[in-house]
């Protein structure tokens, strides 16, 4: 299983603040992950519509679209951040 | 040792510098950064969302790195999360060390730092009742 996170404006986008998957087959990176679920609803079509306004944490450290995604981890979807 | 505390309540900047100095005699410089929440363009009040795990993993990566590159004596740094309205301070960056070179560059990087690299998401609500999330880069 992965458990995906959702926060900020893709959390409100896809409507939900997360949801725990079995692994897809074919999926083994992050960019892989996002394909994946951009397919599963128009509302995740809506809210990954635009990777330059995505960023990806796996297992709570930032991620690129190279980053192994594998059964057991946590990959977190967000807007870039804007704290401080 | 650099105290990373996240929290929904308000804090009293004053009372966590002297806190960071209390029965000291070898600091011989604080420098500290309180960021607030500006009320302009008819802002009513901030929301900051966060990733908790991440935030509190992210926080002590920052303050370790900041702590194993300037001869730091002390520090703390203070980031809330939830509604907050104009006026109200969102994050405290406070660093103690000998001198004041390094109390500078430790303050400036670590806020820098906080800003980059922390899972916190601003929500603005305007007095039209409308609201949007910031945009970062």
């Amino acid at each position: 299983m992965i458990d995906l996170l959702y926060f900020a404006w893709v959390r409100e986008r896809i409507g939900l603040d997360g949801e725990t998957l079995p692994c897809p087959a074919g999926v083994a990176t992050v960019a892989d992950m996002l394909d994946w679920l951009s397919a599963r609803s128009p509302a995740h079509t809506a809210a990954l519509a635009d990777r330059s306004a995505i960023r990806v944490a796996v297992d709570q450290v930032f991620a690129g679209p190279g980053t192994p995604v594998t059964a057991g981890c946590e990959v977190a979807i967000f807007p870039p951040v804007t704290g401080g | 040792m650099i105290v990373t505390r996240v929290q929904a309540a308000p804090f009293d900047a004053a009372a966590e510098i002297t806190t960071l100095t209390a029965g000291r005699s070898d600091i011989g410089a604080v420098v500290s950064f309180t960021g607030l929440v500006r009320g302009d363009d008819a802002l009513v009040s901030l929301t900051l969302e966060h990733y908790p795990a991440m935030t509190e993993r992210a926080l002590s990566a920052i303050a370790a790195e900041a702590k194993a590159r300037w001869p730091l004596t002390g520090g703390i740094v203070i980031h809330r999360v939830g509604r907050l309205l104009p006026g109200d301070p969102i994050v405290l960056v406070a660093v103690a060390s000998a001198h004041r070179a390094a109390a500078f560059a430790a303050c400036r990087h670590l806020i820098e730092r906080l800003k980059a690299d922390l899972p916190v998401w601003k929500r603005e609500r305007y007095a039209d009742g409308s609201a949007q999330w910031l945009k970062g880069s």
